[in-house]
């Protein structure tokens, strides 16, 4: 089901992504880790996966000396004091498809840690090589974060780097800097008990990687108009772009689950980029003829007869 | 204190909304005109924010400045970011039938303002403007309008969120009583000032500038912003309309509404280069929609002035002129991909490069984008265009 670190290391060959490989026994912590790899290799990482109390979802990768103050991040992702915590043992392998003490940037590359988001410490930058676990805890790897960044965007992800060591203040005037990391959507994990799923409401800015959602309400903060006719047609078949968004999703899947054995891979985000745009201009071309032809009709509508 | 003083050096360059000439034939100096007219440069710190409250790479012309000053552009994003909604007003002088792509780049830039702030648009077509200046006849500006119309909105622009009229249409009501209240706030002589007119111009040219300012105040559109009267108007355009909106801004606060922010274009060059006038009746100075495959090559082989050498030796050797060169030029608006451009602009400035193959790539990158345009201008109905017009609601304007 899950990507396996074989799977992962040919991916990083096919895209041309340097990296040097070290086996050792498997390791739980990065204390163990640096037993078996130098750190002339390269500097080893922390990886956190955090929850939220909407189940969504947070892989933080960083720099070992990196302070990642819990209470500080909760706030700057706009969930408050206590908003987010560890998140549990089961989670790790609903989600990452991982083992316990193996958390990694590259579990990302899962279809159901799609919904994860993940947040990179702007200090790997640094080094000429970080260390990560290639999805196995009995081996290690180290790349530039170059490479990291070219195959995050090889799998549709926008590499997304924070300062995590400022605090900002966050209140009324200021916004919390890093809502737009929140993730659109909430994931369920089995097995947890007393939660059902849930949609909430879109945080205020939305993730670049958008879902539809089924009833389309304006978030509070966004938006201080009330709809007129508060509607709820799904947003897909309102919004052209997430109409488009839909069709690509399904094509995806379709090459996806099409190419299973073969080395086929989801629509890469250049190509997708381009469907997406030209796309977006026929859904709003076929939004506006259908809004002409419902005006029309309603210019000629007769009120029925009592 | 943003007014302008009457323009005396005729040495100097002259950038008003009915003539764009630079000094002594050479190039626009915008450093200048920002300074001259008061407005502020859009720097990266205003891109990478737009990147950030969008969730998108920002457009093209963002990224390549092409649209390179603003007024109030912060405040905007700032009121964005707690929450407070904006509408985009941006408009077109239908003075001809014929759109070249210097004409889309607002509209397109605005479609793109569209979408990433899902905020609506309003569009006015001064077909009276232009009845006006250009002495053409109320029938065929109010036609012409029309036209232009249909290329507009061909660039994609969703009709629950847009509001095309005309002046000839929809002037009076409350509309009107904004224009009579920004009348009184402006002398004859501030007028004359500011646009340069005189004891010698009709009166029909005095009293428009008004109706081209209101636009910019919620409450000239009662159906679509009833008592949101604190809403805030962004207008892209291009430099050359800076005096209007100056104008606007001065008065705004005198009649107790927010000034309007503006986010403001430089021109786009002719074929013949910076120095050269796109004009209607040269069809070789510009590109047109309506150019076929052919036509474009042609023109672009033609005439696009190049800025490579005379021969190949001396090209390898020197490289071309990136300055002048106008294939580049069109490149970097029209030629999404960064990387892309910026190999172009190496290999081609360091003469390996050879002036052909850069004016192949650009045809093939301007047939995509005319093609595209010509299907979606054949999408475009009258019965649409009557849509978009229509005196209606919007009510998923800011979804």
């Amino acid at each position: 089901m899950g990507f396996s670190k074989d799977q992962l290391l040919n991916r990083l060959q096919e895209l041309e992504i340097d990296y040097s490989k070290y086996e050792h026994p498997p390791v739980l912590t990065v204390e163990a880790q640096a037993k078996y790899v130098s750190s002339s290799e390269g500097a080893l990482c922390k990886n956190l996966f955090l929850k939220d109390k909407k189940h969504r979802y947070y892989i933080v990768s960083a720099m070992v000396d990196t302070k990642v103050d819990m209470k500080v991040l909760s706030q700057r992702l706009g969930l408050g004091k206590g908003g987010i915590r560890m998140a549990p043992e089961e989670a790790l392998g609903e989600l990452l498809q991982v083992s316990l003490g193996c958390v990694t940037p590259f579990a990302v590359v899962n279809e159901s840690a799609r919904d994860v988001s993940l947040l990179l410490d702007k200090n790997l930058k640094n080094p000429t090589r970080c260390i990560f676990h290639p999805l196995s805890n009995d081996v290690s790897i180290s790349l530039n974060t170059s490479g990291l960044d070219k195959f995050l965007r090889s799998i549709g992800r926008d590499p997304v780097y924070i300062d995590l060591e400022v605090n900002p203040v966050v209140g009324k005037d200021q916004p919390p800097d890093l809502a737009v990391y929140v993730p659109f959507n909430s994931v369920v994990v089995p097995e947890l008990p007393n939660k059902t799923a849930c949609l909430q409401t879109p945080p205020k800015n939305e993730s670049g990687e958008t879902k539809p959602v089924t009833s389309a309400k304006p978030s509070k903060s966004a938006c201080k108009f009330k709809n007129v006719a508060e509607n709820s047609a799904p947003l897909a078949f309102k919004n052209p772009e997430k109409f488009v968004e839909e069709i690509l999703d399904k094509t995806s899947a379709l090459f996806l689950s099409e190419g299973k054995g073969k080395s086929v891979e989801a629509l890469t985000e250049t190509q997708r980029k381009r469907l997406a745009s030209e796309l977006t201009h026929l859904a709003i071309m076929y939004k506006n003829t259908a809004y002409t032809e419902g005006f029309q009709a309603g210019k000629c509508y007769q009120p029925k007869r009592l | 204190m943003e007014v302008d003083k009457k323009e005396i050096e005729s040495d100097e360059q002259v950038v008003n909304p009915w003539e764009v000439s630079a000094k002594d034939g050479g190039k626009i100096d915008y450093d200048k005109l920002i300074d001259k007219f008061g407005c502020q440069r859009l720097d990266q710190s205003l891109i990478d924010r737009v990147q950030r409250l969008t969730s998108r790479q920002p457009h093209v012309f963002l990224r390549r400045g092409v649209f390179f000053a603003h007024r109030d552009f912060n405040e905007i994003l700032d009121a964005y970011e707690k929450g407070d909604k904006f509408y985009l007003y941006t408009g077109r002088g239908p003075s001809s039938e014929a759109l070249h792509l210097g004409h889309l780049i607002p509209f397109m830039f605005t479609k793109y303002l569209q979408e990433a702030f899902k905020v609506p648009l309003v569009i006015q077509l001064t077909d009276d403007e232009k009845c006006m200046w250009k002495n053409l006849s109320v029938e065929e500006s109010q036609r012409l309008a029309r036209e232009n119309a249909k290329d507009i909105i061909a660039c994609g622009f969703d009709v629950t969120k847009t509001f095309i009229f005309s002046d000839f249409d929809y002037v009076g009501g409350a509309f009107y009583k904004n224009m009579v209240k920004v009348s009184k706030c402006v002398t004859l002589n501030k007028a004359m000032g500011i646009f340069g007119f005189s004891g010698e111009d009709h009166i029909g040219k005095l009293s428009f500038p008004p109706v081209q300012a209101v636009p910019s105040f919620p409450s000239s559109f009662p159906h679509l912003f009833p008592g949101k009267d604190n809403l805030r108007c962004l207008i892209p355009c291009a430099i050359d309309q800076d005096p209007y909106f100056r104008m606007t801004r001065d008065v705004a606060p005198r009649l107790g509404y927010s000034k309007p922010a503006l986010i403001e274009s430089s021109f786009f060059p002719a074929l013949q280069g910076e120095n050269g006038k796109m004009s209607a009746s040269d069809p070789n100075s510009a590109i047109y929609v309506t150019d076929t495959a052919k036509d474009i090559k042609n023109k672009i082989n033609r005439y696009a002035f190049s800025g490579g050498q005379d021969s190949i030796e001396k090209h390898r050797e020197l490289g071309a002129n990136l300055e002048v060169d106008i294939p580049v030029k069109y490149l970097s608006f029209f030629l999404e991909d960064d990387t892309e451009l910026e190999h172009v602009k190496k290999e081609y400035g360091e003469g390996r490069m050879l002036t052909g193959e850069v004016k192949k790539r650009l045809t093939e990158v301007l047939t995509e984008m005319v093609e595209r345009h010509r299907r979606a201008r054949g999408a475009v109905t009258d019965e649409m265009v009557d849509a978009f017009m229509a005196v209606r609601p919007l009510p998923s304007m800011f979804e």
